[in-house]
């Protein structure tokens, strides 16, 4: 199975990038992929329940692994209790684990 | 032993400009903390990052010594990593875009950065099993 990685650093209240990847996501799940969505930086944002992204509910809803770089979410006040239930926090090596099994990472 | 997995990655934002380069240098750390060999190309305004000309300074804003300010510049953070990469017995190749070098004048560099061109990109490629673009806005 193809393992895809997208990895979105865009903040999802100042670009679509979030909603782009979700619909790239969606359309590589269908193929049968499997895709993990890892966010860094202000793709952060997007993470924390109260801000009921839809997207990341979607994602979820997939069965795509949603995780959220805990460097990234310390830096801005953002705990693992206030993360929406479909993101788990993680140390920035999952990131490069899936690149050595050789996923194909797209970064945004 | 057998040889590490190699994973190369590009990175283009100038040195204090975007978070991507703090986040590219914390992954090329964690790659070598996971036993991976890392190869950089550094192109566009990353030639800059391991420029030895970089110098750090006080913040009379906030009254804080150049001590205390402990202002990271980040061709120490390049500097670190091709030592750690020594220490752990990984290759580490930095290669700077030499046409992006010209144009920047960025020639003074730490010690372990060579100049190459994008096809050193193509062959760094070739030979990991992964490669990460992180590319500027």
């Amino acid at each position: 199975m193809t393992s895809y990685l997208l990895i979105e650093s865009r903040d999802p209240f100042e670009s679509h990038g979030l909603a782009q990847r979700c619909e790239l996501a969606s359309a590589l799940v269908a193929e049968g992929a499997q895709v993990t969505l890892f966010l860094v930086e202000n793709g952060v944002l997007a993470a924390r329940e109260a801000a009921q992204v839809r997207e990341i509910e979607e994602l979820g809803r997939l069965g795509v692994t949603v995780l959220a770089d805990d460097f990234a979410l310390r830096e801005r006040g953002i705990t693992p209790a206030q993360l929406a239930r479909e993101v788990k926090p993680s140390l920035i090596d999952a990131l490069v684990e899936e690149l050595g099994r050789g996923a194909k990472a797209i970064w945004n | 032993m057998a040889p590490s997995k190699t994973i190369t990655i590009l990175m283009m934002d100038a040195p204090y400009e975007q978070a991507r380069t703090s986040t590219a240098f914390r992954l090329l750390h964690a790659a070598l903390e996971l036993g991976f060999s890392v190869r950089v190309f550094a192109y566009e305004g990353a030639v800059s990052l391991p420029v030895t000309q970089q110098k750090p300074h006080a913040n009379a804003l906030h009254g804080r010594s150049l001590e205390e300010e402990e202002h990271p510049n980040p061709h120490t953070w390049v500097s670190a990593l091709l030592a750690r990469a020594h220490e752990r017995g990984l290759a580490f190749d930095w290669v700077n875009c030499g046409l992006c070098v010209d144009e920047r004048g960025a020639t003074e560099v730490v010690p372990g950065v060579r100049r190459g061109s994008p096809a050193d990109f193509w062959k760094m490629t070739a030979e990991s099993v992964n490669t990460l673009v992180i590319p500027t806005r």
